[in-house]
């Protein structure tokens, strides 16, 4: 039933042999990602942010989709609620931190998606997809209609705050080139030291079982819906997090983060760079990210773009970039007929 | 009394056009259990490709009661729109495990369709009033009524009925149901599977697109009204039991009166009272009225 | 006291009486064979006890306890774990990692999310062992979708013995596998499960299986239990033999084959 690709990390090797390995590519892109604020433009830099941004929304929706098998439509929910929390703290509470921002954040998510998530857990995937597409769009509406509030299509302004206590240099640009940069990758990479954990924990492999399948993790003594709604909790709030670092970035929470268009960009990158694989979503959210930059430009109908990509990944490119990679690099280490004989029986 | 009469006529008329979209969804999960993200795009073809054609008509000034002949055209296309999708795009996915490519396969589906409405009609809305107007009004006690909200009504009422002995007393009825219960079993019994879904799919996409084409006379095509439609059409499942026409009919009725109601008493807040019951709804009995958990 | 019992246990699919008033009891220690033709409600019983059907009517009692009301999540920590007949895997998981799986669950420890799994020693060494004991350690870190067919059934009751449950029960362990393959995979089990102590309930069609393996034999028939007995007993019950014949060979006649 399986693939007969490699094993995805559902397997962690037992050995710190692994972990050498896993350095020997890590730290090349560390540092690379640590010089690039004096090696390209300051525009780059910022799409960069963006990227990485996107990329810690992705590795929290994955979490749902990748390893506990739920395809979330919603999760602008997330996204869209960090970023508008941040635009309520700044306008109710005169807030200018950074770090009060992602604590508000990160509350305002795990609110969100405890609500959320008790209704939608109970369901089976399908169900569930739609019941998170619905919520979403609920939420997305009473941004319109109570837009004295939420500034509806205008949306609220976000000014650039304070990062550890430090106010913002008078040249945003710069800032939001330097600064802001190496704090967003500080948190992802923090991001992404948590999500590694959670994943390859007894609890991340707990999820996988319930992915698999759901009536012999019920048998072995897993209790299936407590355990997806903590992941639908942990997915939101790294979600909410992303959104909260978009908004500064920004300068404006809007709706168009909130629409289920929006959900259904979270779900393509996350496809698109493999979604059977830890690192498929940074690499979907960043590539993404890039893609959106320069294409936007070229065409009005980039729902209609975004859509046939969908398709045609899911017809040839089923496990994404990742997945692709995976398959080269198997294929290098073992010369010969194609990959084919472990689909028997 | 007239004031009931029509609130009563109004519920029945958001039902009818439910009824099609919901009912659509529903047969074609309860045959092939898919579940169409894009049908409610289907609907919106009807509803467009119906309103452009009776604007061609009103432009090449053809008289007014022959134009009735042309409704139905946006019902076709949806059912060919159908077609093409399940042959193309859902089959190669049916053997792969898991929900999640059916999903992501009629979720880009979805994103296509809706810019496509976009590129072929512009982002305007497209209206066919001048068939809405034709039929005037009836009396009904001491209010009026319009004479084609009450056709909308029939034709949903029709499209019941035809479903049902279609299903229920037909031969294709039986090889549909017997395939939607057993596939491997119907396959074996030498029924053709793959026949029967394109079949039972463009039949549930038809229905969709009826009732875009029979709502755009009383109401205009726009953009979006594909995945508002979608997310009702879901409601009225929750309800009513996804997977059959009982449940796609009762849902429908009570979703169109709640909204009636609760757009006459509180208009503000039409939308949440429908989450809220299909919230409940969920809680108290998740397979539906009608469902089989 | 037996270790489980169903008094006038029932359930109804519609108008199938799929269990029909059925009095059924386990005793500690033994090997018990449930066998009847298709649809005698063998696997219906079995999914009553295990919790994944609820009961119209009767009580299922456990260690003196009555468990009818629990859920399956309760009677899992309870002590009562099952293997099945359409195997159950986590296909996209390592073997390694499905045997883990039944121990940190047993451990109470699936909640950790902050810990790294294979830093778990006793948890790999113990899953290691389990694999070793049914042959399947060369697959350890092999996904389990990859294997074939004979060694999915032993992962699958590989997972639900990692449990060490008080009751087993083995859901036809050895269908869909081919005839030269059932003798050994059955000496596996039975060998392994025996010295774990756990009772077993083994549900089979095959009646060399049945008589070769077991020590009391309850036969159900149509959702009722028809006979119940050592194999000596029900090997010589006519009323068995007659209701059965036409679907298996004679147990007298299998009983007395001599295997290799």
């Amino acid at each position: 039933m399986a693939t007969p690709t490699t094993v995805t990390t559902g397997a962690a090797p037992v050995g710190g042999h692994s972990i050498l390995r896993m350095l020997a590519w890590i730290v090349p892109i560390a540092v690379l990602l640590v010089i690039a604020p004096w090696v390209i433009d300051p525009f780059q830099t910022l799409t960069l942010t963006y990227g990485l941004v996107a990329a810690i929304g992705a590795l929290g929706f994955n979490l749902l989709l990748g390893y506990t098998g739920l395809l979330s439509f919603g999760h602008s929910a997330f996204f869209g609620g960090g970023a508008y929390t941040v635009a309520f703290m700044v306008k109710y509470f005169k807030i200018a931190s950074m770090e009060l921002f992602l604590a508000g954040s990160m509350l305002s998510s795990a609110i969100v998606s405890l609500l959320f998530g008790f209704v939608c857990v109970r369901y089976t995937r399908i169900f569930f997809g739609i019941l998170t597409l619905a919520l979403s769009q609920v939420l997305w509406s009473l941004a319109f209609k109570f837009f004295w509030v939420t500034g509806g299509t205008d949306g609220l302004r976000v000014p650039t705050p304070s990062l550890l206590g430090m106010a913002p240099s008078s040249d945003k640009m710069e800032f939001l080139a330097h600064n802001y940069y190496y704090y967003v990758l500080a948190i992802f990479a923090i991001a992404v030291v948590l999500m590694w954990v959670i994943v390859h924990s007894p609890f991340g492999k707990a999820l996988q079982a319930i992915r698999d399948n759901e009536t012999r993790a019920e048998f072995i003594g897993i209790r299936i819906r407590r355990y997806r709604l903590i992941a639908f909790i942990i997915s939101g709030i790294f979600t909410g997090v992303a959104g909260a670092l978009w908004a500064p970035l920004n300068g404006l929470a809007s709706p168009d983060v909130l629409v289920w268009t929006f959900s259904g960009e979270i779900v393509f990158m996350t496809v698109l760079g493999g979604f059977r694989n830890f690192v498929g979503p940074i690499v979907g959210a960043i590539a993404f990210t890039y893609l959106k930059t320069y294409a936007v430009g070229f065409t009005v109908y980039w729902q209609l773009l975004l859509g046939v990509v969908l398709v045609a990944l899911v017809l040839a490119l089923p496990n994404g970039i990742m997945g692709a990679v995976e398959q080269v690099i198997a294929k290098m280490k073992r010369p010969g007929p194609s990959s084919r004989d472990g689909a028997l029986t | 009394m007239g004031t009931i009469a029509v609130h009563i006529l109004n519920a029945l008329l958001y039902s009818s056009v439910l009824f099609l979209i919901a009912g659509g969804l529903s047969l074609i999960y309860g045959v092939m259990r898919i579940v169409n993200l894009a049908h409610g795009n289907i609907y919106a073809i009807g509803a467009f490709v119906t309103a452009w054609a009776i604007g061609l008509a009103v432009a090449a000034d053809w008289p007014n009661a022959v134009m009735f002949v042309l409704l139905p055209v946006g019902a076709f296309a949806a059912a060919a729109v159908g077609a093409v999708i399940e042959v193309t795009f859902l089959r190669p996915i049916y053997k792969r495990p898991g929900d999640e490519y059916q999903l992501l396969m009629t979720f880009g589906l979805l994103m296509i369709l809706e810019d496509l409405i976009r590129l072929i009609w512009g982002p305007n809305p497209l209206t066919a009033t001048s068939i809405y107007a034709t039929l005037g009004s009836l009396s009904i006690a001491d209010a009026r009524y319009p004479t084609y909200n009450v056709l909308i009504i029939i034709i949903g009422a029709v499209a019941a009925l035809f479903l049902w002995a279609f299903i229920y007393r037909t031969k294709f009825g039986v090889l549909l149901r017997a395939t939607s219960q057993d596939k491997r079993m119907a396959s074996a019994l030498g029924i053709n599977v793959n026949r029967i879904y394109v079949q039972a799919f463009t039949l549930g996409c038809f229905m969709a697109g009826l009732g875009g084409a029979i709502v755009v006379p009383s109401q205009s095509a726009v953009l979006g009204m594909g995945v508002d439609a979608l997310v009702l059409s879901f409601i009225v499942v929750v309800i009513g039991g996804l997977g059959s026409l009982e449940g796609a009919l009762a849902g429908a009725l009570i979703v169109g009166v709640v909204r009636e109601t609760g757009i006459t008493l509180f208009p503000e807040i039409e939308l949440a009272v429908l989450y809220l019951i299909a919230a409940v709804v969920l809680l108290v009995r998740p397979a539906g009225i009608f469902g089989r958990a | 006291m037996s270790l489980l019992e169903t008094r006038a246990v029932a359930k109804s699919f519609g108008e199938n009486r799929a269990v029909d008033n059925v009095d059924f009891k386990v005793n500690a220690g033994e090997v018990l064979a449930l066998i009847g033709s298709n649809g005698a409600g063998k696997t219906t019983l079995v999914n009553l006890v295990s919790g994944l059907l609820r009961p119209d009517s009767g009580e299922i009692l456990f260690e003196g306890r009555e468990v009818t009301q629990q859920t399956s999540y309760e009677r899992i920590k309870s002590g009562i774990a099952r293997s099945f007949q359409l195997v159950n895997l986590f296909d996209q998981l390592t073997c390694g990692d499905n045997i883990a799986l039944s121990i940190f669950s047993r451990e109470g420890k699936t909640g950790d999310l902050a810990k790294l799994a294979h830093r778990d020693r006793a948890v790999w060494d113990e899953a290691h062992d389990v694999l070793r004991q049914f042959g399947l350690d060369s697959k350890a870190g092999i996904a389990a979708g990859t294997i074939s067919h004979g060694e999915r059934k032993l992962l699958d009751v590989a997972i639900a013995y990692a449990l060490r449950p008080k009751l087993l029960f083995l859901d036809e362990p050895t269908s869909g596998v081919s005839t030269r393959e059932k003798a050994p995979i059955m000496d596996i089990v039975s060998a392994i499960v025996r010295s774990g102590g756990i009772t077993i309930v083994i549900i089979e069609h095959d009646m060399d299986i049945v008589f070769r393996y077991s020590e009391r034999i309850v036969v159900m028939h149509q959702g009722s239990v028809l006979a119940d007995g050592t194999p000596d007993e029900i090997r010589h019950n006519d009323e068995v033999t007659t209701t059965l014949i036409g679907e298996h060979a004679s147990p007298a006649a299998a009983g007395d084959a001599g295997h290799a």
